[in-house]
């Protein structure tokens, strides 16, 4: 078995033929790792994670999953092996928790089907997992943003997916949440998920990513571990900082920002 | 989590939900059997059981009128029932039924321009209303992807008006051209709906697009749920959105059409019942749906009593749904929509 879950060959995308993201991308997402996709905002991050999920098709090259091209898999053939957390969600109707999570067990059903106890017990796992064994009974409507997002992941793992994709995962919560989301994720991936994640914050790449995905804005991509690909010189160029605002110690892994 | 919280979040009333739809049911049959004997014939109110061994009008009156008619008005209230959910499903959004998006006032156009220009016999009839119905639809949904101001939401609603107005002034101008003796009191009897005319023909007529219709949406009740997801959502949890959107869509217009085609314009059903079906047993459409099409079934027949039996004449039918559902409406909408519902 390769290494590649996932393989992005000579992909080209573009909203408009006048603004192409990506003109000629190769990257291999490595079975096992949890690696995050960098670059500010608005540079192609969802695009990339749109296209490793098959909602976007790339106008020229081609996306493999497990060395087979994402568009010969049926929906639910898909469903079962990548799934995804969005960055937001809108829940217009009061699910309970466990409702919601039983979603992700869509893909394992019939058209006409429905979750029976089987599907019950891989939701009530997926809670577990995801560390919030007992929210079950709440619903998804009263829950903090920290909650909610590990619901999102609960769903996304009842899906028992090969890959798990996340949008900003970490966009909207605070401090000890971000540091609770980026424990489950590690936690996942030490139990074999692999996990692909888009993020704006450097921090996130640089201590918790095993592979980092820098998205510059090329048209491709630089991919290496994030103490590699992650340089001030590298990153101040990126994010238009001034000169000397961003430093990176590499005795102690982090990121400080300094006011000048 | 402190403990109160935690109380708080727990829905303690669980397992009994799991049974009220049996409650419903046997209320719903129960209702039923008593319909049949409930009239004005031979005297105002309950009909004896002795009295259909003896009198032969009665007998008849039961098996070739009420019967039939029970069964539309049944028949009525859970297509509309179940295609409001869906329609609600599949637009995210509670305050949605048929009626907003051109199908009710595309179907009256048809029926009406059946009833003037064409043969007025049951099928053409049902056939033009049902084809109107999905242009309206479909006009609707293309007007509301044309649109560039406003929510999606907003933008379905403005469509719909748009669309409806359309049909009407098409329909106004059909009475104006219709014979005022024969054609204009069958017109206006779409705009009123009922069932006084109701007979075996045809309830059989319509029987099998809105069997089709509503077996199509039961089988497909769970996975409704993921209709309602953002559409990036679904599509990850392996449903092809568009396309299941589209069938739920056709099945349930496809159901609708054929009922309003012979019992006309009855409103509020679809908008009301599906709302009080999610409070009931929660938001979850495996259970609410078909608690939506038992009660809706049950009020339209309440319904339909109440229009036979009030008065010596006959209340229409859609008078009597407008008037007890805006009324119902009107509290839910004072005491908040409830959890959840964000517009």
């Amino acid at each position: 078995m390769s290494t590649a879950l996932l393989s992005f060959e000579h992909v080209a995308f573009g909203y408009t033929p006048a603004r192409q993201i990506f003109t000629d991308l190769n990257y291999q997402l490595r079975r096992g790792t949890l690696t995050v996709i960098l670059g500010p905002n608005g540079i192609g991050k969802t695009t990339l994670l749109y296209m490793a999920l098959g909602w976007l098709r790339p106008s020229a090259g081609r996306v493999l999953l497990e060395n087979r091209p994402l568009d010969t898999y049926s929906r639910a053939e898909l469903g079962r092996r990548v799934s995804f957390v969005p960055q937001t969600e809108r829940q217009p109707y009061s699910y309970t928790v466990m409702e919601y999570v039983l979603f992700g067990r869509a893909p394992h059903l019939a058209l006409f089907g429905a979750p029976g106890k089987a599907d019950k017990e891989a939701a009530r796992q997926a809670l577990a997992r995801a560390g919030i064994p007992a929210l079950g009974d709440a619903y998804v409507d009263q829950l903090s943003g920290g909650e909610g997002q590990l619901v999102l992941i609960a769903r996304a793992l009842a899906q028992e997916p090969r890959v798990l994709l996340l949008d900003e995962p970490s966009a909207h919560l605070d401090l000890g949440n971000k540091y609770r989301l980026m424990q489950t994720l590690s936690d996942l991936r030490d139990g074999g998920t692999t996990i692909l994640m888009t993020t704006h914050d450097p921090e996130i790449a640089l201590t918790a990513s095993d592979e980092t995905v820098l998205v510059d804005g090329s048209g491709s991509v630089m991919v290496g571990a994030p103490a590699e690909i992650l340089t001030a010189e590298r990153l101040s160029r990126l994010y238009k900082l001034p000169q000397g605002a961003l430093e990176i110690r590499a005795s102690r892994p982090g990121l400080f920002l300094r006011p000048i | 989590m402190n403990e109160d919280e935690s109380l708080l979040r727990t829905d303690r009333g669980k397992a009994w939900k799991d049974w009220l739809w049996v409650l419903f049911a046997v209320s719903f049959v129960l209702l039923l059997g008593l319909s049949v004997f409930l009239g004005r014939y031979p005297q105002a109110g309950f009909l004896r059981p002795g009295q259909l061994r003896e009198n032969e009008l009665a007998r008849l009156l039961v098996l070739n009128i009420r019967l039939p008619r029970l069964l539309t008005a049944a028949l009525l209230g859970m297509v509309l029932a179940a295609s409001g959910t869906v329609f609600q499903m599949i637009f995210a959004n509670p305050l949605v039924e048929p009626g907003f998006l051109g199908v009710s006032q595309g179907a009256a156009f048809g029926a009406a321009v059946a009833i003037v220009f064409l043969s007025a016999s049951a099928a053409a009839v049902q056939g033009t209303a049902a084809l109107f119905a999905f242009l309206g639809l479909g006009f609707s949904y293309l007007l509301a992807r044309r649109i560039r101001v406003g929510s999606w939401l907003l933008r379905l609603v403005l469509a719909g008006i748009a669309v409806s107005a359309l049909f009407s002034a098409g329909l106004g101008i059909v009475k104006y051209l219709a014979d005022p003796l024969r054609q204009l009191p069958e017109i206006t009897f779409w705009m009123l709906g009922g069932l006084a005319s109701i007979t075996w023909d045809k309830f059989w007529a319509v029987l099998p697009a809105c069997l089709l219709g509503l077996a199509l949406i039961f089988a497909f009740r769970w996975r409704l749920n993921l209709l309602a997801l953002d559409e990036t959502t679904s599509f990850s949890l392996g449903a092809a959105p568009r396309r299941e959107r589209s069938l739920m869509m056709v099945a349930a217009v496809l159901a609708t059409s054929a009922i309003i085609s012979v019992a006309g314009m009855v409103g509020w059903i679809g908008l009301i019942i599906p709302h009080i079906a999610r409070r009931l047993v929660g938001s979850d459409t495996r259970r609410n749906l078909p608690a939506a099409m038992l009660l809706g079934g049950a009020f339209a027949v309440i319904c339909d009593d109440l229009a036979r039996m009030l008065i010596a004449g006959e209340i229409p039918l859609g008078i009597l749904t407008s008037l007890l559902g805006a009324a119902i409406f009107m509290v839910l909408m004072a005491r908040g929509l409830g959890k959840g519902v964000r517009v």
